[in-house]
């Protein structure tokens, strides 16, 4: 039973990290974005420090975007889609096992390299750990959305344009409660617990509704 | 019924394709047969009926081949018993089978992509594959071959540490075939299966599939080539006039 599962998660693992991987893709734009933001909004500490948040969880979100498109497609382009829809293994939890890969390879980055960011954007360093924090538990969600919105688009050519008006629009109560909890340290009346704790509600629900749906996706896409 | 059944009625209104086939007679070798049963299949692509009213039946032991002129189907016949096109009517449903399991979980398919990634070497994409797909039983319980084993029954064990993307086609056709031997399955569907071998690896491939037949497998092959395999039968799909 668990033999299927470690198989495929390291086959994930392993294409990630080598040649044509998408693992580093993210994260180096993600500190592309991070970096060039201090120059365009000039060097007003207190602003940065404000919009830091905001700045860093935009980032992730786009980044995560980024390498989403090949989810699936790669694996539909050479074949391999097809014997794994044929291959008699549960689609929904071959397509969590995916997300899970994927965000071991490209998400997990994203939130180690955030703390370093942070010093571009003038963050506390309390405000550095709920950031931290709040991205660990926001960024499977992001995966998890974008792997509907990636089954949705397996069969087109250039889907990735498509694959971000479709989830964006699901990603942005990821981002507001996101943001809400980073920035409650440093805003001091705001409780940083009731939108974390909608945060990891929000990663739940997209840990369920996420594989359903794009199992769902993906069996309709074979033709 | 102790034989190799094709069924075929001629689709009667002007559809595009009519189905002509014929019946042989075999014995049947193996105490439990399995069978694949097609009932009245109809297929539609891209909203156009490609073949309809087609039936058959290929019991354990026997191979089908599949011919007819580029575009009327074989490779659409093949993708619905695969389970990756869904059929627009009719039943598919294999006899004896595991319980439970649609018949795409019987099928080994062979198409023409190859289902390799270039960053991963040989023996990680084999590995991999051996691991993932489920096996399914074959009546006569033929003993399943390693990873190892099968590259080196294909030639190609030197590259097994080579990343796949060096391999030649041939070789990538090669590594690929090797699929269906690490994974026991009864039913192999092969698309253009010679496609890029040479006539040496096209020998090694009826051996293969005389082994496959021998151990009670189904083979239904959509090609050009003649194949040298004993109880072969033959369907020929037509392009209705």
């Amino acid at each position: 039973m668990s033999g299927w599962i470690g198989a495929l998660f390291l086959r994930e693992l392993r294409l990630s990290v080598r040649v044509g991987g998408g693992a580093l893709i993210g994260v180096l734009f993600f500190l592309a974005v991070i970096t060039v933001i201090p120059f365009g909004v000039g060097p007003d500490l207190n602003l940065l420090a404000l919009i830091g948040p905001a700045v860093l969880w935009i980032g992730a979100l786009l980044a995560t975007l980024l390498g989403l498109d090949r989810l699936f497609q790669a694996d539909r382009d050479d074949g391999s889609l097809d014997l794994m829809l044929m291959a008699g293994r549960p689609l929904e939890l071959l397509v969590l096992v995916k997300c899970a890969a994927h965000w071991l390879g490209t998400g997990l980055p994203l939130v180690l390299a955030a703390p370093v960011l942070s010093i571009f954007l003038n963050l506390e360093p309390l405000a550095v750990g709920a950031l931290t924090l709040t991205l660990l538990a926001g960024t499977p969600a992001l995966t998890l959305i974008g792997a509907i919105g990636a089954a949705l688009t397996v069969s087109l050519r250039r889907g990735g344009l498509l694959l971000a008006v479709l989830v964006i629009p699901f990603s942005i109560p990821v981002l507001i409660f996101g943001v809400s909890a980073a920035g409650a340290v440093t805003r001091e009346p705001a409780p940083f617990l009731t939108p974390f704790l909608f945060l990891c509600a929000l990663s739940l629900i997209a840990l369920v509704v996420g594989p359903v749906a794009s199992a769902l996706a993906l069996r309709f896409s074979s033709d | 019924m102790d034989c190799l059944l094709i069924e075929v009625r001629r689709a009667c209104d002007a559809e595009k394709t009519r189905v002509v086939g014929r019946l042989v007679r075999f014995p049947k070798p193996f105490r439990i047969a399995m069978r694949l049963v097609a009932d009245t299949l109809a297929c539609d692509r891209g909203g156009r009926r490609v073949f309809s009213d087609l039936s058959l039946s290929l019991a354990s032991g026997h191979a089908l081949v599949v011919r007819g002129p580029n575009g009327v189907g074989k490779s659409s016949l093949l993708r619905v018993i695969a389970g990756l096109v869904q059929p627009a009517a009719g039943q598919l449903a294999v006899e004896n089978g595991l319980p439970e399991h649609s018949v795409g979980e019987h099928c080994h398919y062979f198409g023409h992509q190859d289902a390799l990634k270039p960053a991963m070497t040989v023996l990680e994409n084999l590995t991999f594959w051996t691991r993932f797909v489920q096996p399914a039983p074959l009546p006569g319980e033929p003993a399943s071959v390693t990873p190892e084993a099968a590259l080196d029954h294909l030639g190609i064990l030197h590259t097994a540490h080579l990343p796949a993307a060096y391999l030649s086609a041939g070789q990538r056709r090669r590594l690929s075939l090797a699929r269906l031997m690490v994974t026991l399955r009864p039913i192999w569907l092969l698309d253009e299966p010679t496609s890029a071998l040479d006539s040496a690896s096209e020998a090694t491939l009826t051996g293969l599939m005389r082994d496959h037949l021998a151990a009670g497998g189904m083979i239904l092959a959509a090609t050009h080539q003649d194949l040298d395999l004993p109880d072969v039968a033959s369907l020929r799909l037509e392009r209705a006039a």
